[in-house]
């Protein structure tokens, strides 16, 4: 290709990308953020300020709920790390092949179903008059009924059930590409288990672990349905508080605020993560 | 799962017997483990589909015997969901969205795929981040940045020209350009990865057998990539018929289906209807995970 081709085909490529980020992403969140300094002075007057902030920060119950979410959020990721670390290790290293595969799609299948279906599910096995609370009474472990909806551990239950795959993909991948005889050689080293695992095999699936952690706590910061079905209506998730601002109240001032804060607090998160382990953006999330 | 002796390849640990019942023991813990871990992600699925076939108006026990009805009845109380209009038309909005949105998200896909991988420019590895940032955005926040700075191009135009564009207002453009925004990264990831395993010597041998560039990309380059763009467009599809967070902040009068049974659950309360279209779903996308599987592996 000759110089003038060359460029050409790189305006052609670089086009739909730069359309895309620039109206889908770029524009709209800066249009947010003009958005959220904007206050309602008069009937269609508006004034550049910071009182949807300073509203946030007065209202208790908005701060509370924010500090809520990261709390639980952060909770959910680490449960999720815990449960899912040595799922995907039995997947990358123990299973054999066929097996493998077939339990790696097994993983998969809960992600083909949406969020609604998953925890309407989970509603019809812990409600009341669910499974789970029949199948108590059967047995006569409980006398009446047990209600094990809308509270914070069925909310962290159904939360990790939902995004726990975000977590053992990228675990399998990286775990996957590591040569057995790293391990081989830390035990032929004297290493006990617990050494190989700290020493060898934790700091080997660092880039997964911790694009699994980003991804999986964003999923859950940001996600609505699962707190709001399972937590009732006093789940207090925080982008709960942005839809009823946004469609309830129709305040979208306050609305585009709350989002912005959302969204500087779990970037900033998600750097402290990053800066913590070492990692990149580009070197975790864009790997998996 | 069940030969547990089999799996143990680690030459390292030695076989000492008290050492071995130990390490079997650990193994079987593992497995057991394994095992409660897989009920466990099966359990609301498997509930969440059974109550289907429950004849009864509550999706709870006790069991009233089997039934159908909550797919084919055509009458009230018990109106199954193929007879259900609402249910029906999100099922098709859902459809059409997911496939537009597929279409969408695996042509400027592709076209990213070439460009990070192909391309060296200034600023690549800038946009590539911007590339990725679209994922953890929470989709809520999409949703709500698309509404206002639609809404402000409606307003704008309104105000300053006296025209008004109906479809910048909350709708399925806005659903579907939402749910684009963030899954055409996705697609991009799935087709570079693939891209990325192009041995790049087929094209310069095509090249000196004097093929023309777009013959080229037509005849080698997208055949070797068709795996990838099918396992996308299933994805994408899969990932937009689900979606909730943003579709619930652009949606209007058409709503979707997931939203359409929300609002169902909302109001009226859970019936079996809603886990008869949960099994439907399930059957459904599960069959289109298991095409996507089969056709990559085909041609890997």
């Amino acid at each position: 290709m000759n110089h003038a081709q060359k460029r050409l085909a790189f305006l052609l490529l670089f086009a739909p990308f730069f359309l895309w980020i620039l109206l889908l992403i770029v524009l709209p969140h800066i249009g947010v953020f003009i958005l959220s300094v904007k206050e309602k002075v008069g009937m269609g007057v508006y004034e550049y300020g910071l009182g949807n902030y300073i509203e946030f920060f007065n209202e208790p119950v908005y701060w509370n709920t924010l500090l809520r979410t990261a709390v639980m959020s952060i909770f959910v990721t680490i449960v999720t790390l815990i449960i899912g670390f040595p799922i995907a290790y039995y997947i990358a290293k123990i299973a054999r092949q066929r097996a493998k595969a077939g339990l790696f799609l097994l993983c998969l299948i809960p992600l083909w179903v949406s969020d609604l279906v998953r925890s309407f599910g989970w509603i019809v096995l812990l409600r009341e008059t669910g499974i789970v609370s029949s199948f108590l009474q059967y047995i006569g472990l409980v006398d009446g009924p047990v209600e094990f909806l809308y509270n914070d551990a069925t909310v962290v239950v159904g939360l990790v059930y939902t995004v726990m795959l975000f977590m053992i993909v990228p675990l399998v991948t990286t775990l996957d590409g590591m040569d057995d005889s790293l391990i081989e050689a830390g035990f032929n080293l004297g290493g006990s288990r617990l050494t190989v695992l700290r020493r060898i095999i934790i700091p080997y699936a660092m880039p997964g672990i911790i694009s699994g952690c980003i991804v999986v706590f964003m999923l859950t910061a940001g996600s609505y349905l699962t707190p709001i079905l399972l937590g009732g209506k006093n789940s207090q998730w925080f982008t709960e508080q942005i839809y009823e601002q946004f469609i309830t109240r129709f305040n979208w001032e306050s609305g585009a605020a709350f989002g912005v804060l959302l969204l500087i607090f779990t970037s900033i998160t998600v750097w402290i993560g990053l800066r913590l382990s070492g990692q990149t953006l580009s070197s975790t999330v864009a790997k998996t | 799962m069940s030969s547990n002796t089999n799996t143990i390849s680690n030459p390292a640990i030695n076989p000492k017997p008290a050492a071995f019942n130990q390490v079997r023991f650990l193994r079987n813990c593992f497995t057991g483990y394994v095992v409660l871990f897989f009920i466990y992600l099966a359990a609301p699925l498997i509930a969440a589909g059974a109550f289907a076939f429950n004849d009864s108006m509550f999706p709870a026990l006790p069991w009233q015997g089997f039934t159908l009805d909550w797919f084919f009845s055509d009458t009230e109380p018990k109106l199954g969901m193929f007879h259900d209009r609402r249910l029906l038309s999100g099922l098709s909005i859902s459809f059409w969205v997911a496939i537009i949105v597929a279409v969408m998200s695996i042509i400027v896909g592709t076209c990213n795929a070439f460009l990070f991988e192909r391309m060296d420019f200034p600023f690549k590895s800038f946009c590539y981040i911007m590339m990725v940032i679209p994922l953890v955005i929470p989709g809520v926040i999409l949703g709500i940045s698309i509404l206002v700075f639609a809404s402000d191009i409606a307003n704008g135009m309104e105000d300053n020209w006296g025209i008004d564009i109906e479809s910048l207002r909350p709708g399925l453009l806005l659903v579907i350009l939402g749910q684009f925004s963030f899954i055409t990264t996705i697609t991009t990831l799935v087709i570079a990865a693939r891209l990325k395993k192009f041995d790049i010597q087929l094209e310069e041998a095509a090249l000196n057998l004097g093929a023309s560039r777009a013959r080229i990309l037509r005849t080698v380059t997208l055949p070797f990539l068709k795996p990838a763009l099918i396992g996308a467009g299933v994805v994408g599809f899969l990932i937009s018929f689900e979606n909730f967070n943003t579709t619930l902040m652009l949606v209007g009068s058409d709503a979707p289906l997931t939203i359409t049974m929300y609002d169902r659950m909302a109001k009226v309360g859970s019936t079996p209807v809603l886990n008869a279209v949960s099994f439907f779903l399930m059957i459904g996308s599960g069959l289109l995970a298991l095409l996507s599987v089969v056709v990559q592996r085909d041609k890997n």
